[in-house]
């Protein structure tokens, strides 16, 4: 399995950005600072790190549905100004539109872009390649979580994304469906070279499919470490290299977030 | 599932959602009974009022008839069974509610006349005066069709504005919330003013008691749609059409149809009001007119082909309904 398939675009460039936000408690939270990444063409990097690290705003930022305060952000060169279909975004619940069969919903990315009528065929092709044949016609409140999830990646990939953002994507699975979800992910992905970048805070999920892995920090939120792995796929859960990646990055999660000393003498 | 498996043995067991009353042939009987009771006593009992019985017994001899058709449709169609045994109580209390009410107006003049006739009377108004009927039936439709239509268009137009561009939610909102609780019929002496037509200021009631429900809950449905439906549409490649039109509209529909179904209501009560204050014909104005004679039964008359006409309005409207939010079957109850 290679990602040769599409190797010279989808390349995705941070500099520099923070990003500051209020909360709803009138705080102002710093998500963001001093970020600097470079994502290859076909690359795929899983974001990992404590709830609050940011990861979920970077994400946000390289889709174009957020806005830096500091910094910019380019895919392939050119500067990201806001959202594209070239950018596409998986987000964590399904978010399917509740009003739309599995079918039309898997077609909303043509229809948005009013191609539906040249490529019409491909919709069938997404719906057979996410194993959704049968279920054309249902509502996506009739499906399994694990089956929305499919159409939900289905209907980001029919745009032909350069880089597709996946925003925790099988958090909210159980974990049969989660690890045939990861295999469908490298399939497709091997297929295609498609870039990937993977919000999770699964330390399994982010070794197992990654090329590169990075550690982020809270507070403000900040690369702390980039890991490279360079293990062949498919990888195995039991091999005893994985078992010690996986517990050097479970350990360096929890020694990030370890208080730095005792804060109260009893 | 074929029919056959379903109805032997699960569906007794388990009687169907819809009709779930007991499957007693006692009370299809006394369904039987009652309706003969109530056409031997209008038959039998000397009537004490001045009233052609005719249309009545048919009326009641039809019903009868019917019924005996549904028992024998019964012995052959399962669903046709279970719904005669699903009404059979209420067709019982409705013919002794019908006995009652003969009793104490025709054949025996309790209720004072002309306020309370009998039923017979209000069929027999119906019956003779059917020409009239059927002409202000037609007004009132016309009159509801046209004001209802404009009223609606009007109202998801303006709720659109609203509901989707802030600035127009912050400048009209407000008058589309005052509105929404005037009754349209506040604004008759305004309307009978600024229309030089009667029909012109009866429409533009209709239409104002219309528009402002619409109008308002397709504002909220469209503000309220969530975030994270517009954010995937954005990342999919959508413009501002494609959002609006497919997206916020589509995801509003639910509010959409409460804002219909309730300004159908309202039209009803302000198109009868209206009717009462100029028109020269329709089912308001008729019941005005019948009332200048002290003609109660003609009142009645009117009031029960309202109360059919407006029901298949309302139907119409649910039908519709269930259409277009098909994809919420099973999501909410």
């Amino acid at each position: 399995m290679s990602a040769e398939a599409r190797t010279t675009e989808g390349a995705i460039k941070v500099e520099g950005v923070g990003r500051t936000y209020v909360d709803a408690y009138g705080h102002e939270v710093e998500a963001l600072r001093g970020i600097d990444l470079f994502v290859n063409p076909g690359e795929f990097v899983s974001l990992i790190g404590a709830s609050g690290c940011g990861k979920t705003t970077l994400l946000r930022l390289i889709s174009g549905l957020d806005k830096p305060q500091a910094g910019k952000l380019f895919l392939d060169g050119t500067e990201i100004a806001g959202p594209s279909h070239e950018r596409g975004l998986v987000f964590q619940q399904a978010n399917l539109f509740p009003w739309e069969t599995i079918e039309d919903n898997i077609a909303a990315g043509l229809k948005a872009r009013r191609v539906y009528k040249e490529k019409k065929k491909e919709v069938q092709r997404y719906i057979d390649m996410t194993g959704l044949k049968g279920f054309e016609r249902t509502y996506p409140h009739q499906v399994s979580g694990g089956m929305a999830q499919r159409a939900s990646l289905a209907r980001a990939l029919i745009n032909d994304p350069k880089v597709l953002l996946l925003d925790e994507p099988l958090g909210a699975l159980d974990a049969f469906t989660r690890m045939d979800l990861q295999d469908r992910l490298l399939e497709l992905w091997g297929e295609r070279g498609t870039t990937m970048i993977l919000v999770t805070h699964d330390v399994d999920e982010a070794v197992y499919l990654s090329d590169r892995i990075v550690i982020m920090t809270p507070r403000p939120g900040k690369i702390e470490e980039i890991i490279p792995l360079s293990s062949p796929r498919p990888r195995s859960r039991g091999d005893p290299e994985f078992l010690e990646l996986r517990t050097l990055i479970l350990e360096k999660l929890h020694f990030v977030s370890r208080p730095k000393g005792p804060e109260y003498f009893l | 599932m074929s029919e056959k498996t379903e109805g032997r043995g699960l569906a007794r067991a388990v009687p169907s959602e819809r009709y779930w009353k007991p499957r007693s042939k006692a009370w299809v009987a006394a369904e039987g009974l009652s309706l003969a009771a109530l056409l031997t006593v209008n038959l039998l009992m000397p009537t004490v009022q001045e009233v052609e019985d005719l249309p009545y017994r048919i009326a009641v001899s039809l019903g009868l008839a019917f019924l005996a058709g549904a028992i024998v449709v019964s012995i052959f169609n399962e669903k046709a069974r279970s719904r005669l045994y699903h009404h059979a109580q209420f067709v019982f209390a409705l013919a002794l509610v019908l006995i009652a009410w003969d009793l104490v107006t025709e054949k025996s003049d309790l209720l004072p006349l002309p306020f309370f006739p009998s039923a017979a009377q209000i069929l027999q108004v119906i019956v003779e005066d059917y020409e009239k009927l059927l002409i202000s039936t037609a007004y009132s439709l016309r009159l509801l069709v046209v004001g209802f239509a404009i009223g609606t268009v009007s109202g998801l137009a303006t709720g659109i504005f609203l509901g989707w561009y802030r600035q127009w939610g912050y400048w009209v909102f407000p008058t589309v919330k005052i509105m929404s609780v005037i009754p349209a019929t506040a604004w008759i002496p305004v309307a009978m003013i600024v229309f030089p037509s009667s029909f012109g200021a009866e429409v533009f009631l209709i239409v104002l008691s219309v528009w402002s429900p619409v109008a308002y809950m397709t504002a909220t449905g469209i503000a309220g749609i969530p975030k994270a439906h517009i954010e995937a549409a954005l990342t999919l490649g959508a413009d501002e059409r494609f959002l609006l039109f497919k997206v916020a509209v589509p995801g509003a529909m639910p509010s959409i149809f409460i804002g219909i179904y309730t300004a159908t209501g309202l039209s009803f009560a302000t198109l009868v009001v209206s009717e009462m204050i100029g028109a020269k014909a329709g089912l308001g104005w008729y019941i005005n007119w019948a009332k200048s004679w002290s003609n109660y039964a003609k009142v009645y008359a009117s009031i029960v082909i309202m109360a059919i006409l407006f029901s298949l309005v309302m139907d119409l409207i649910f039908k519709l309904r269930d259409r277009a939010l098909v994809w919420q079957k099973g999501l909410i109850k």
